[in-house]
């Protein structure tokens, strides 16, 4: 009974120790953010910040795009399967844009970039931990969070929400496709009701969920890395444990966002 | 006034004392060699001369400024008089051997590209790698990337020079290179060099003075003179090659009737 109640008091122990460590690298980083910002800021940082927005946003773009495409594809196919029995197979288009908007295409987003990206700083920091390298940087006195983290987390900020507004219209575009090759819905048509069907509200909470879930996935991925202790061994589990937990974390702050969004519309 | 000034330095990891109540003044301008075997805490020691690890207790005086309670701004200004060569080079493998030791010149002063370029060149010549200047650090052999590190701690022109291991996995002829460019360094730019070793001949080709741990304690501080003539059973230990009761004869027979003991004991 005692190892039980040890179990579980360390298991807790630990996870508020993870989420207090979030936190704090959380606050760092937006104190640090100035420097990486342009015209402002320190220009090296701005211009890390460039080209980590070219990795996270730009590099994934294929693969968002294609993910969001057949996910609309789904949800249309899925949609009308069961719309069609009840001769509402118009409601397609308002499943697939609102679905989109406010939901799968942040979600498939964030979940295809902490793949990416999220295991990629996990490892690029668990390498330079193990090499010295953040040490030196440090004896350097450049702090690693203004340093490395500071950019990383801009770039998600931007690329994160821009992915999913490419990934909310290839969806949509997908589910137009469905239409006009089932029913033979004239597109200009379709994009006439997604437009009624939408409100800018829904786009909004898309995107601060997306912005969430940037924070989320960067935070998690650096932090994994920072908690590298040891050889490559090591490197290699915090990059697998950045992504699963920043999946988890995303889906739960989902979770979390809808059902604020879903109580506050009510009230 | 000394440089560097360790008073009663105590660090304890989990509990562990690794070192117990250091106490060592560094003279401007003399190169300090701290030599010991495995696990005596040079390296520790070395971590909280950069201040990487705030100690359990004790101060740590650099330039008159106690780094382990002293602000962040002031352990900056104190950190760009410090210039460290990692044991493992540390160089920013994504960075090419030149952009490393431009690094610190960015961040930290307002040259201009040119001149930057210029001093760049400077300090590789200095170590002898002027022609090695766009090479990546992986494309360097083990030696070079020693020298490589040195001419980045040399960047900023460091009142104190920090070298960890700088022999370690070089042959011969390479580390005795080594030795004779910490020599002319220390000759040039009359820097205060501080050395972490366990190697006896560098030890006393470089060092004005030398300093030996073991067991986290200092057995005996003096010059190279001192030290070869020392009575110290452990100091005659290390300069006499002398194993450690653990790999005679008698000892391991020890260990092997212990363990059949227990083996005989199980069954």
């Amino acid at each position: 009974m005692a190892t039980v109640l040890e179990d579980v008091g360390r298991g807790t122990i630990a996870h508020l120790d993870y989420v207090g460590s979030l936190n704090i690298q959380l606050w760092a980083t937006l104190r640090a953010m100035g420097s990486a910002l342009p015209l402002v800021g320190n220009r090296y940082r701005w211009q890390a910040a460039v080209r980590q927005m070219l990795q996270i946003g730009v590099d994934a773009l294929p693969m968002v795009a294609l993910m969001a495409i057949c996910t609309g594809f789904i949800l249309a196919m899925q949609g009308a399967s069961e719309l069609r029995r009840f001769g509402a197979i118009h409601y397609v288009i308002d499943l697939v844009a609102v679905g989109f908007t406010r939901e799968l295409g942040p979600l498939l987003t964030a979940i295809a970039v902490s793949g990416r990206s999220g295991s990629s700083f996990a490892a690029e920091i668990g390498t330079m931990k193990v090499t010295e390298e953040l040490d030196s940087l440090r004896v350097m006195a450049l702090e690693p969070v203004e340093f490395l983290l500071a950019p990383k987390y801009l770039a998600a900020l931007i690329s994160v929400p821009c992915l999913s507004i490419i990934s909310n219209v290839c969806g949509i575009l997908a589910g137009g496709l469905f239409m006009f090759f089932s029913t033979r819905l004239d597109p200009l048509l379709y994009f006439r009701y997604v437009l009624d069907s939408i409100v800018l509200r829904d786009v909004i909470t898309g995107l601060i969920k997306s912005v969430a879930f940037a924070t989320i996935i960067a935070h998690v991925g650096c932090l994994e890395g920072f908690r590298v202790r040891g050889g490559p061994d090591s490197v290699g589990r915090s990059t697998t444990s950045a992504v699963v937990k920043s999946t988890f974390l995303v889906i739960v702050a989902d979770a979390v966002f809808t059902a604020i969004f879903y109580f506050t519309v009510k009230s | 006034m000394p440089i560097i000034s360790i008073r009663d330095l105590v660090v304890q990891y989990d509990g562990h004392c690794i070192l117990e109540g250091l106490n060592l003044d560094i003279e401007h301008g003399e190169t300090m060699v701290l030599l010991g075997g495995s696990g005596s805490g040079k390296s520790t020691l070395l971590r909280q001369i950069l201040a990487l690890e705030r100690p359990k207790s004790g101060t740590i005086l650099v330039k008159g400024i106690d780094i382990t309670r002293c602000s962040a701004a002031e352990l900056k200004s104190v950190r760009r008089s410090i210039g460290v060569a990692f044991q493992s080079a540390a160089l920013f493998n994504s960075l090419s051997v030149e952009d490393n030791v431009a690094l610190p010149l960015r961040e930290h002063t307002r040259l201009a590209p040119s001149i930057i370029e210029l001093v760049v060149w400077m300090k590789l010549a200095v170590v002898g790698l002027a022609d090695f200047g766009k090479f990546h650090p992986q494309e360097l052999s083990g030696g070079m990337k020693k020298r490589a590190a040195v001419a980045r701690a040399l960047a900023l022109e460091p009142e104190i020079l920090v070298l960890d291991e700088p022999s370690a996995g070089l042959d011969p002829i390479v580390s005795a290179e080594l030795d004779e460019l910490i020599l002319l360094l220390k000759e040039v730019f009359q820097m205060t060099v501080i050395v972490v070793t366990h190697e006896m001949p560098s030890a006393f080709r470089i060092a004005d003075r030398i300093a030996m741990l073991y067991n986290g304690r200092f057995t005996s501080i003096g010059s190279k003179g001192e030290i070869k003539a020392s009575q110290n059973p452990r100091v005659r230990q290390f300069l006499d090659r002398i194993p450690e009761d653990m790999t005679k004869t008698s000892a391991v027979a020890a260990y092997f009737g212990k363990y059949l003991q227990t083996q005989e004991a199980s069954e």
